[in-house]
Formats: structure tokens, C-alpha cells, sequence
């Protein structure tokens, strides 16, 4: 093992359960337990949890704080209520993506924004020299949280007994401060699986308590391998995959959490002209028609020109290769492709996304 | 884990040499490193293999892995039930999870194969 990689504070469990271990973004990090599909499945039809104590966390508080953010993320947090949180980018001058995070406004004045492991680093840097004339209040808080993901259908059933909240009442996006387990911590109705779930912001010396105190409720331990295969399922970004400096919002689908109409915000400009002009390439959802796994990089053939797969899987749900491709913009959702796998061309249909997602489906039952 | 009864390579497969005869799959390793194996692609019945050439492959959820001959020959069967059931190559390598059979070409390579013990000094050696 690399003697660099940093561990979470639940790295002795992971161990003790037989995970297998891979560096992630400089962590030592469980990729599996049981096995991808196992953990998939039990985050589809029961409840997983996710040890996310990677992620980074920074805190930005202070009467300026509003501006400061309008200025630096490209959703607009003046929409953004008390209690509530929203998905949003950080844009370089040239509208590429340094970043995409969570802002949960957690007071009148006080934000928390949680980021990609790998970028944690470089965002915590961003943001300090940004702020200009403006004078909010920085925290790394990365080492203060412990970050764990309770997602599946039965999450809510489940963890509600241990919480101090009636978590019924605690709507998606939502976040709350309150305990579980008796431990004080935040709760948001949040997550990156497609399935209704929380996520648990608790300190690092509660960590473990309630970490173990969750499995013993049942709920199966998931690694970083089905947290891919399920956000792929849900259509969901991963920056470095489908955003990143080369890749604007706009292209990669994301439009909707750009506010174009908000005032000033860096990447702005930029982001102006790739919406006048149109973008050339769009994100699009694939279906493989043959028994074949698309994977990052293969590429694809389309009748308007090449394209480029940023993510690929085995979906254990759909029990076929799924992917995330760059195609040029002329394509149309039903075209027939083509994946270059491994030297031989493979069919696919260019699908709407998600490919799967609890949530949207119940959503449209409830319409 | 590895049975005495069996032959292996250093690219994880394991043989069942039975006369002119020989069965082969991936080792009980081979299936825990890949996770859970979704895709089998096998050669069909006739085919040649050459031994230390790629005659299919398998894919897991996270990756994809050449299948390398262990000898050469030519395959008398394949197992089929792998297409409806790829996980049997993950719960059941040494019996239901069996790739090929193959009639050999050649008995004198078989010498080159290594035996239960050996490798599993491989395997340990890869795991350290």
C-alpha cells in the first residue's frame, strides 16, 4: 500500500469487513465489500451505506457571504432558502469546470460547500483568491466532518429511530442540524445514487460510533464501486469524467444549474457566447445493444461525426453496458452508434438520461 | 482454494488434464481480483488455440481481461450456460464456472504448467 494515501477515520472497519482497498483522489479507499452488483442492489432495493469522509468540506460565512458565492458558483444562492441545498459549478473565467459541489446554506449566513476529493485542494485555494473586495469567512472544514452516505429506499425507515428529527419531514435537499445515534451532526436529504437516502455530516470522533451503529441496523457497507455504477444509473456527473477545464456546462448538459440571468459570475462571458452559438458536442446517455461493457475513452461513431465515451459501466439494474459519451450536437436521443470497444464496433442507442433513478420514478408515479 | 488436482498458469487459469482432454477456467484468485464477472466471450467449437495467446475474454463490472491459452489445441466444448450466468464463473471457478475443453495438440507442454503448491507461492507472493 502506498504510505502517502491518507485514510478516513473508518479505515480500521473497512479493513475488519474485508473491503478491497484502492487509492482515490490521495485516500485509501474501500472500492467493494461484498461485491459491486451485492452492493448495488442492496443500495436499489434496501439501503447502503457509503463511508464519503474524502470529500471535502469548506465553510463560507460572514455578511458578505451571498455576494461572494453569486460571484464564485454559477447556480444562483440567492434562490438558495436557509435548510436547503442545491447543485452548483465552480467556473473558471473560460467556463470550464474547476469543480461541481453541494451548497447547503445552513443559516441566514453560513454555507457549507462539499467537493470532490481530488479538487479539494485546488478549490480550497480558488475560493481564497477570489473573494476580491468582498470579506467572507473561509474554513477548510475537511478534516471536521466525517461524510457518510445512508442511500436506498429504506434509509429514511431505517435511520429514523436513531435520529433527533422526524426525518419524514426532512425533504430532498434539505439539512439539518440534529443527532443520530445521540451524536450531533448534520443530516441532509441529499446523495449522489438516484435513490432517496441522507448524508451524515458527523465530527471524526463520532465517526466510527455511528458508522458501526448503522451497519448494525442492517444497512449493507458500499464502496466506490457501486457508488459508480449507481450515479451512472442516475445520469449523475463526475468531474474529471464529464466536466472538467476542456468541458463547459452547457455541452455537458447542465444549463440548468448555470444562471445565466443572476448578474456577474466568473465564467460568465464565456458561458454567454457557448449558449449564443450553441454548444458543438452534447452529453448523451448510451445503450449498448450487444453484450459488451463500454468504458472511459472508447470511442463512438455517430452518422454526424465522432464522439467519446467519459464513463462506462455494467449496469447491474438495466443488466447492460450504459455510458455517458460526448456526440456531436446534431444527434438526436434514438440514434443508432457505434462503441469502439476493444477494436470491434459495437451497437448502441443514444438514450435519454437517467438511465435509472428511484427517485424520478416515483416522482413521475406521484404526477 | 487451489486443488491439488488441478494444473495453473501464471495468467490465473487452471487446467483439469484428463488424458488428451483438458478443462479450463480462471482460478478462485483470478475471479476475486476481476469482482463480479458480467461477460464471458469464448472461442466456439473448432476453434484453434495457440498456448500464451489471448482465445477470449472476461469482464467484470470494473474491467475487462484477456483469457490467455494455456496450451494449444483445439476446443472440444464450451460452457454455454456462462452467457445466461456469467456469476458462476465468481461463486463455483473450479466447477460450473468452466470455460473451454480443448483436445490437446501437443502433451509435451503441459510440463510447463505449475502445480497446486506453486501457485499458490504465486499467489501469495502477489498478494505480500
Amino acid at each position: 500500500m502506498d504510505a502517502k494515501l491518507r485514510q478516513t477515520p473508518l479505515h480500521a472497519s473497512h479493513v475488519r469487513l474485508g473491503a478491497r482497498m484502492v487509492g482515490f483522489a490521495g485516500w485509501d479507499m474501500p472500492v467493494q465489500y461484498a461485491g459491486v452488483i451485492a452492493e448495488h442492489n442492496a443500495v436499489r432495493d434496501s439501503a447502503g451505506v457509503f463511508d464519503v469522509s474524502h470529500m471535502g468540506e469548506i465553510t463560507i460565512s460572514g455578511p458578505d457571504v451571498a455576494a461572494y458565492l453569486n460571484r464564485l458558483l454559477s447556480n444562483d444562492v440567492t434562490r438558495l432558502r436557509k435548510g436547503r441545498s442545491h447543485y452548483t459549478l465552480i467556473c473558471n473565467e473560460a467556463g470550464g469546470v474547476l469543480d461541481d459541489a453541494i451548497l447547503y446554506r445552513l443559516d441566514e449566513n453560513e454555507y457549507l460547500l462539499v467537493v470532490n476529493a481530488a479538487n479539494a485542494d485546488a478549490d480550497w485555494d480558488w475560493l481564497r483568491a477570489q473573494t476580491g473586495h468582498l470579506n467572507p469567512t473561509l474554513t477548510n472544514a475537511s478534516d471536521s466532518y466525517c461524510l457518510l452516505a445512508v442511500q436506498g429506499p429504506r434509509a429514511e425507515e431505517l435511520l429514523d429511530p436513531a435520529t433527533g428529527l422526524d426525518l419524514a419531514k426532512l425533504r430532498r435537499t434539505r439539512i439539518r442540524r440534529t443527532t443520530v445515534f445521540g451524536h450531533d451532526v448534520l443530516i441532509g436529504r441529499t446523495g449522489y445514487t438516484g435513490e432517496d437516502g441522507v448524508e451524515i455530516f458527523a465530527s471524526p470522533e463520532d465517526a466510527m460510533t455511528i458508522w458501526e451503529a448503522i451497519l448494525a441496523l442492517g444497512v449493507a457497507p458500499a464502496g466506490l464501486g457501486a457508488r459508480n455504477t449507481l450515479r451512472l444509473e442516475a445520469g449523475m456527473a463526475l468531474h474529471g469524467h464529464e466536466l472538467g477545464l476542456d468541458i463547459n456546462p452547457i455541452e455537458a448538459g447542465l444549463a440548468g444549474v448555470v444562471a445565466m440571468k443572476k448578474g456577474p459570475f466568473i465564467g460568465r462571458d464565456a458561458l454567454t457566447k457557448v449558449v449564443e452559438a450553441g454548444p458543438t458536442r452534447r452529453l448523451r446517455g448510451l445503450t449498448l445493444t450487444e453484450r459488451a461493457v463500454p468504458r472511459d475513452g472508447h470511442p463512438v461513431t455517430t452518422t454526424h461525426g465522432p464522439g467519446v465515451i467519459t464513463s462506462g459501466t455494467f449496469s447491474p439494474t438495466l443488466e447492460t453496458g450504459i455510458a455517458m459519451a460526448f456526440v456531436p450536437a446534431a444527434c438526436e436521443i434514438g440514434d443508432a452508434v457505434a462503441v469502439n470497444i476493444r477494436d470491434r464496433d459495437r451497437g448502441a442507442t443514444l438514450v435519454d438520461m437517467p438511465f435509472f433513478s428511484n427517485v424520478t420514478r416515483r416522482r413521475a408515479k406521484s404526477k | 482454494m487451489y486443488p491439488d488436482e488441478l494444473s495453473y498458469t501464471r495468467e490465473h487459469e487452471w487446467i483439469r488434464v484428463d488424458g488428451e482432454e483438458c478443462t479450463i477456467g480462471i482460478t478462485a484468485y483470478a475471479q476475486d481480483e476481476l469482482g463480479d464477472v458480467v461477460y464471458v466471450e469464448l472461442p466456439g467449437v473448432g476453434a484453434a488455440i495457440t498456448r500464451n495467446v489471448p482465445f477470449g475474454t472476461v469482464e467484470s463490472v470494473k474491467a475487462v481481461s484477456d483469457l490467455f491459452a494455456p496450451l494449444s489445441g483445439e476446443v472440444t466444448a464450451g460452457n454455454d450456460k456462462l452467457d445466461a450466468a456469467p456469476e458462476l464463473v465468481n461463486e463455483d471457478p473450479y466447477g460450473a464456472g468452466w470455460m473451454i475443453k480443448i483436445r490437446l495438440n501437443d502433451t509435451d507442454e503441459l510440463a510447463a504448467l505449475m502445480d497446486a503448491a506453486a501457485y499458490e507461492g504465486l499467489v501469495n507472493e502477489l498478494r505480500s
